[in-house]
């Protein structure tokens, strides 16, 4: 069970999160200006990569607030934990 | 009653003035305060304990802790408890147990007792107080950090227990009671770490009452988990003896020798007369030296190294015990206990009579914890064993968990790793550390073997799993190299110990087989739990009424005393019916239905989600969420409507009140409440942080009562004077503040069935008092409680989805046949784009439509498929795969149109109305109709009374 830093909150049980799939893909500005591929890469497409992963996380049995964490899917090590909205931190 | 005539004459860590009596295996025997139940049966002359799961071959005791692989037993009284090793079971008066040849039963019995669990934050938690656990706990423990010492054992000291080293065991008894006194420690005896996760996250068991018997106090829980979360952990968690693989290497008497030197040193039992002893290493001469100071014969000591242990040898010699360097077992004769072993080597072979031999094939660290943690381990050669290699998390492993058996060097490494530890968590460590003196033996290197020459058939590498070298022959040889395919393929290492003394060895199997190193091979994974756990104390608390919550409405206490029958709906528990004298569902359904549609009726809907959604850009906000528009509502005014995902799937769907220009109370499904918040909180927070609106659940501020059927105005009318209720002054889908019956209400008029309806919101705490004044106002006109299979049919006649019933996360607004709740005016809303994909024009996309059975009388089975005509026109299905036309999805008994009916999705389906088709019901096809889904006043007459 990871231990996860909410912004707010302070340092949880991952059982009071909730997981919100990967960060940074937008609700397109004018989806009607997307072609049906487009739309589809949005909809159906997400990165699975194998190491530092941008990700959603809710703390959904606390304060409610979403958050970007950078985790780390072969160790689970949480990398990074910022706000939603500002860009993805540089991990080295 | 036997005599105990394998005990000693004295020693030991047995209490010998509390005799202890017992029974194992229907015969009565007696130990001491003090023994496990191994020790016990060992005092006792019993080895054999069990017959092997496959080929029913006789197995005894063989190791003496939590690595045992044979000697699994049944505890039948006080309680019954199945499959733990005798030699972690400890002996207490009353017990009654039997011996298991693998699988054991469960109790059909309800377990009495009480299991809990604690969380726990700690800067320091050790895992094991061996030597090296001690260390690292008493330095830890000065700094004022919060320590935590868990041992599997009842009593600290670890391996010190089953030795001679009685200087070394009075320092580890004061550590303990200075450990004990310090209020930031705990120590944790009877205690194991059986899983480590991530961010130091351990969990341990601790077995509070087992040992007592049936004199364990009932208020007390017998089995606690603990929840660890540490900023550090030291691993001291020892090693485990490996054995070899040698003909006739299980049958009992055949001994790991740190095992038998423990039976000997702490529990005061000698597991046999005389001894043949088999070793790769030196550490097997201590046990040789202790068992022949107790009293055992030591036939010989065959010590596969050509050269013999140098420090050892001469001290061999002295005491007149033959040491055969470079031999081996080639062979153990008898049936059910070892009576001799044949030894052979560079000067041939022969016999030498013996009841026990004592095997030592080298070391393992134990590094199940480590593994969990994500750490690695590397093959030293020069230990012949595997040790902990680098682990991401905030670990530390010390002692011969590390690879390190000196007793020395524990004691230095454990308070190393003590002083670390604490350190990095921000404590300052005392300057110098006191620790013990140890006697340490210069010791000369292990033998690097795993198999003897010999029958491989009966060569066993995993005792628990009957499983032989042969058998790991035939996985080779059928192309698996890797450890986890051969794990797998011959099930070594998958009973209950996991492999803790067969693992390794069967990786240096493999390996000797495929002609590999042993250190490229590597081992199997190790995963949680380290030792198993019982079911009832990873529940704890957590059971019966408090596994899940149960959410019951203001009015339960009501629908209870009425006789209801409940449906779970989610958490919730709904009247599901209210059946009268004498009915079953089929009746009481059809009598409540009649009423909603003839007179009145009146059902708790408290359950429906409530969300108050309020802040200037509120109907922005809906309007973008919601497929039709929101923000054009009117104040006093309400609107259904449809939440669907982007990808135009529909969600959810309910009614939105305006109860002012920025204030809007939106209903939900009652299962879909908590996602539409969340799905609303997500948009507000990540998409659309500009939009000033704000969202809060209020379902259990506002109960709800339906009162529905054309007689519904007439009841509403006497209960509340100063409303007006005339269809003009209170249209369809409006709402009014008043008061019903003297209490505040908001009155909507909201119809779920197409007859004249209202829904009654009041606060929770008047729900009660609201209820029981509609039910006594409707007396006159024969009111009828209702529950949610009424509502079901009412809606469903009318062809009104169910979301998550009749939809299933493939199904849009249109295929609902709801076009019209789309809007086409507004730029964008969630999911709009998602109609334009093609896969949405589909002509074959699955509709909902109404079915009725020709024959006017079967009820369809809820998700029974459908075929065409054409499909079964042979007149029976034809061989598989069938191609369906879709699926029912609602079915019921229909009081208004006097016969049965449901609700389908089918492919095309609003093009097939009209069209017969076919629902394979066992051996028949049901003939059924399609129709459209509104079967009850499609024009809509009803609504307004």
């Amino acid at each position: 069970m990871m231990l996860i830093s909410c912004p707010w909150c302070g340092p949880r049980e991952e059982a009071e999160f909730h997981y919100g799939g990967q960060a940074h893909v937008s609700y397109p500005e004018d989806p009607s200006a997307l072609s049906d591929e487009e739309w589809a890469r949005f909809l159906f497409y997400r990165d699975n990569p194998k190491g530092p992963f941008a990700e959603r996380w809710n703390h959904s049995a606390s304060c409610r607030r979403w958050f970007n964490v950078i985790r780390d899917t072969v160790t689970y090590e949480i990398l990074a934990v910022y706000p939603v909205g500002t860009p993805k931190p540089v991990i080295a | 009653m036997s005599t105990q005539e394998f005990r000693t004459a004295q020693g030991g860590r047995i209490d010998r003035s509390r005799p202890i009596r017992f029974r194992f295996d229907g015969s009565d025997y007696t130990g001491y305060v003090g023994d496990t139940l191994a020790s016990a049966l060992l005092a006792n002359g019993v080895i054999q304990t069990s017959t092997s799961i496959k080929f029913d071959r006789p197995r005894g005791i063989f190791a003496a802790g939590a690595e045992e692989p044979n000697a699994l037993v049944q505890v039948e009284a006080p309680f019954p408890e199945p499959m733990l090793t005798a030699t972690t079971v400890e002996l207490y008066d009353g017990l009654v147990a039997c011996g298991l040849g693998g699988q054991g039963r469960l109790s059909p019995e309800p377990d009495p007792a009480r299991y809990d669990s604690v969380h726990v934050h700690c800067d320091v938690l050790v895992v094991g107080a061996g030597p090296a656990g001690l260390a690292a706990a008493a330095v830890a423990a000065e700094t004022g950090a919060r320590v935590i010492v868990v041992d599997e054992r009842p009593e600290p000291g670890g391996s010190l227990l089953g030795t001679r080293e009685t200087s070394v065991l009075e320092w580890a008894t004061s550590v303990a009671d200075r450990l004990r006194s310090n209020p930031e420690v705990k120590l944790l005896t009877r205690t194991t770490a059986f899983g480590y996760y991530d961010d130091n996250f351990v969990l341990a068991v601790e077995r509070r009452t087992n040992h007592l018997g049936a004199a364990a106090p009932a208020h007390r829980s017998r089995e606690r988990i603990w929840r660890i979360r540490a900023r550090r952990v030291i691993l001291a968690t020892g090693a485990h003896e490996r054995p070899l693989a040698f003909n006739g290497n299980d049958i009992p008497g055949v001994m790991l020798a740190g095992a038998a030197r423990t039976y000997v040193n702490r529990y005061g039992v000698l597991p046999g007369r005389r001894a043949v002893v088999l070793t790769t290493n030196d550490s097997a001469y201590e046990a040789v030296f202790d068992l022949l100071d107790a009293g055992v014969e030591i036939a010989a000591v065959a010590d596969l190294r050509t050269g013999g242990s140098p420090v050892w040898g001469p001290r061999c010699a002295e005491r007149g015990v033959e040491v055969l360097a470079g031999y081996g077992v080639a062979d153990v004769t008898g049936a059910d206990r070892v009576s001799a072993v044949t030894l052979a080597g560079p000067d041939g072979s022969r016999d030498v009579a013996a009841d026990l031999l004592l095997v030592s094939g080298g070391w393992n660290p134990v590094g199940a914890l480590y593994s969990h943690a994500g750490g690695r381990l590397r093959f030293d050669t020069d230990l012949g064993s595997f040790v902990p290699d680098g682990c991401r998390q905030a670990v530390a492993v010390a002692g011969a968990a590390k690879g390190t058996f000196g007793l020395a060097g524990c004691l230095a490494e454990g308070a190393a790793a003590g002083r670390e530890a604490v350190e990095a968590a921000g404590f300052t460590a005392p300057a110098d550390t006191r620790l013990p003196a140890a006697d340490e033996q210069p010791a000369s290197p292990t033998a690097q073997v795993w198999v003897l020459p010999g029958d491989e058939s009966r060569q066993y590498v995993d005792l628990q799993r009957d499983v032989t070298v042969a058998e790991i022959r035939r996985a080779t040889g059928a192309g698996m190299r890797s450890v986890e395919h051969v794990k797998r393929y011959t099930t070594a290492g998958t009973a209950h110990d996991q492999g803790k003394t067969s693992g390794v060895l069967t990786s240096g199997v493999v390996a000797h087989l495929l002609g590999v190193d042993v250190g490229e091979l590597g081992t199997t994974t190790f995963r949680p739990p380290y030792t198993p756990v019982s079911f009832a104390a990873l529940a704890g608390r957590d059971r019966g009424m408090l596994y899940d919550p149960v959410r019951v409405t203001a009015l339960h206490p009501w629908h209870e005393a009425a006789g209801a029958l409940f449906e779970n709906v989610g958490q919730w528990k709904r009247p599901w019916y209210y059946p009268r004298d004498g009915e079953d569902m089929h009746a009481a359904v059809l009598r409540e239905c009649r009423a909603a549609r003839e007179g009145v009726a009146m059902m708790d809907a408290s359950t429906l989600g409530k969300i108050d959604v309020q802040g200037p850009d509120a109907a922005v906000l809906l309007d973008r969420l919601y497929t039709n528009m929101m923000s054009t509502l009117k104040v006093g005014s309400i609107r259904y409507g449809v939440m669907c995902r982007a990808d135009g799937m529909v969600f959810d769907d309910g009614t939105v009140i305006r109860l002012a220009e920025d204030r809007f109370l939106v209903t939900t499904t009652t299962g879909g409440a908590a996602a539409v918040l969340e799905w609303m909180e997500d948009f507000l927070q990540t998409e659309w942080p500009d939009l000033r609106v704000h969202c809060t659940s209020v379902t259990e501020q506002w109960a709800t009562v339906a009162l529905v059927g054309p007689r519904s105005r007439e009841v509403l009318a006497t209960l509340a004077p100063t409303l007006a209720v005339d269809n003009a002054s209170f249209p369809f889908m409006t709402w009014r503040d008043t008061e019903v019956a003297g209490i505040p209400t908001r009155v909507c008029r909201i119809s779920f069935s197409g007859e004249l309806a209202y829904e009654l919101n009041v606060s929770w705490w008047d729900a009660l008092a609201l209820w029981q004044a509609v039910y006594d106002a409707g007396q006159p006109f024969g009111i009828t409680t209702y529950g949610t299979e009424t509502m079901h049919v009412l809606r469903a006649e009318k062809g009104f989805p169910i979301i998550g019933q009749d939809t299933d996360g493939t199904v849009t607004p249109q295929d609902l046949g709801m076009d019209w709740i789309v809007s086409k005016k507004k730029a964008d809303f969630v999911g709009k784009r998602s109609f334009a994909r093609a896969d949405n024009h589909r002509p074959d996309r699955k509709q909902l439509v109404g079915l009725l059975p020709d024959d006017g009388t079967t009820l369809l089975p809820e998700g029974v498929h459908l075929v065409a005509a054409e499909t079964v026109a042979t007149g029976a299905l034809p061989e598989p795969p069938v191609p369906m036309l879709g699926h029912v999805t609602s079915s019921y008994h229909s009081a208004a149109l006097g016969r049965p009916f449901a609700l389908a999705l089918i492919r095309g389906g609003r093009g097939r109305i009209g069209e017969r088709v076919y629902a394979p019901l066992g051996d028949a096809l049901v003939p059924v109709t399609i129709t459209s889904s509104v079967l009850y006043d499609p024009e809509g007459a009803r609504r307004d009374g």
